[in-house]
């Protein structure tokens, strides 16, 4: 490969827009492939306990797993609506 | 006890079954004894590709549900002594195929034979997941191309968690990436993934790297196993592939770009044929 096509390749060329945009999607894939296949299911049953109490819909739980080195983290997200603030 | 070899790839279209065909005669030629089993269900093509589609009598699933023996379903391939083909069933729903039966066949064809080399069908439906699940050995077959590489990812992270080898915390499958139609002048261009950078990107051994070639759709126009084309680039590039899986070091061939005369580039033909 001569010294001019090598600059033009790394510079803009297609491929390495493409290969860019494998690192970026793939590590994201990765990181989510290691968690526990129940998570959807308990983010559903956390869902249907709080939704006994408060009106509230999927998109406001997020249930989330970190892990950081040798311990893990797990992440409960619960935005609560308006409402029940303005009953307290 | 035969070694297990799944092909497989996620993507469609990248090259399983010509991959399958090809490494099955390989392995057949260097005098191990090879069953090549179409996990396709629905949509066998196995049989074409190797030439033998007028002679399916009984296949996969009938072997499964006890209407067929082994050796009523294998076909012996008339070019290569020691290779056999097990059909994919054409008519039934892809759920006919499940662990047990699967498994059962397995066990009976690892008696017989060297290596069985299982060619998974598209996707990660019931009959990926089955080729797959007693791999010993998985061939990742990738197009230099976004979507063929972010399946291939995908497949790897399947083969590490959901395949036998996984779900019983044994030594994992080993994974192989086959690169095919890879066009070196257009890596040059920068217009297509270079070897390094999808290795760098899915990170398993490299066995080989088979060119875009003419003389693929030659061979399986008339059901020949590309690799029998000794005068082909592709066939060429899987024999070295085969002697890389069976131990032996070769370099890469067709990775680069051979240097061309002015006459060449502008009177040339495309490059098929390659005097070895």
């Amino acid at each position: 490969m001569s010294i001019f096509s090598y600059l033009k390749r790394r510079s803009n060329s297609t491929a390495s827009v493409a290969k860019e945009r494998l690192q970026i999607i793939i590590s994201h894939e990765r990181s989510q492939r290691n968690t526990p296949d129940y998570l959807p299911k308990l983010q559903e049953e956390i869902l249907a306990v709080i939704a006994k109490y408060v009106p509230i819909t999927r998109d406001r739980v997020t249930v989330n797993l970190e892990r950081t080195g040798d311990s893990a983290v797990l992440e409960l997200n619960v935005m609560m609506p308006d409402e029940v603030l303005e009953d307290i | 006890m035969a070694k297990i070899i799944v092909v497989t790839s996620g993507k469609g279209g990248v090259g399983k079954t010509t991959t399958s065909a090809a490494i099955s005669s390989g392995l057949a030629l260097q005098g191990h004894k090879t069953v090549v089993v179409d996990f396709d269900i629905g949509l066998r093509n196995l049989d074409i590709i190797m030439g033998c589609e007028r002679r399916v009598v009984y296949d996969f699933i009938n072997v499964i549900n006890g209407e067929a023996t082994l050796n009523q379903a294998l076909i012996k391939d008339k070019r290569i002594p020691k290779l056999f083909i097990l059909p994919a069933s054409q008519t039934r729903d892809k759920d006919a195929l499940n662990i047990e039966g699967v498994e059962k066949i397995l066990n009976e064809l690892s008696l017989e034979f060297d290596f069985i080399v299982c060619d998974s069908p598209a996707g990660i439906e019931t009959g990926a997941m089955m080729a797959m699940y007693f791999a010993d050995h998985a061939i990742i077959v990738t197009n230099p191309e976004v979507s063929s590489v972010r399946d291939s990812d995908r497949i790897l992270g399947i083969l590490a968690s959901k395949t036998k080898r996984a779900v019983e915390n044994n030594t994992p499958v080993q994974e192989h990436l086959l690169l095919t139609r890879y066009d070196p002048e257009r890596v040059e261009k920068g217009e297509m993934l270079s070897v390094e950078d999808v290795k760098e990107i899915l990170a398993i051994p490299l066995i080989g790297v088979i060119p875009e070639s003419k003389s693929v759709l030659k061979a399986s126009n008339t059901g020949t196993p590309v690799i029998l084309d000794e005068s082909s680039d592709a066939g060429i590039a899987y024999q070295d592939s085969i002697a890389r899986f069976l131990g032996e070091s070769r370099p890469m061939r067709f990775v680069n770009t051979e240097r061309k005369s002015l006459l060449r580039r502008l009177f040339g033909k495309n490059r098929e044929d390659v005097s070895a």
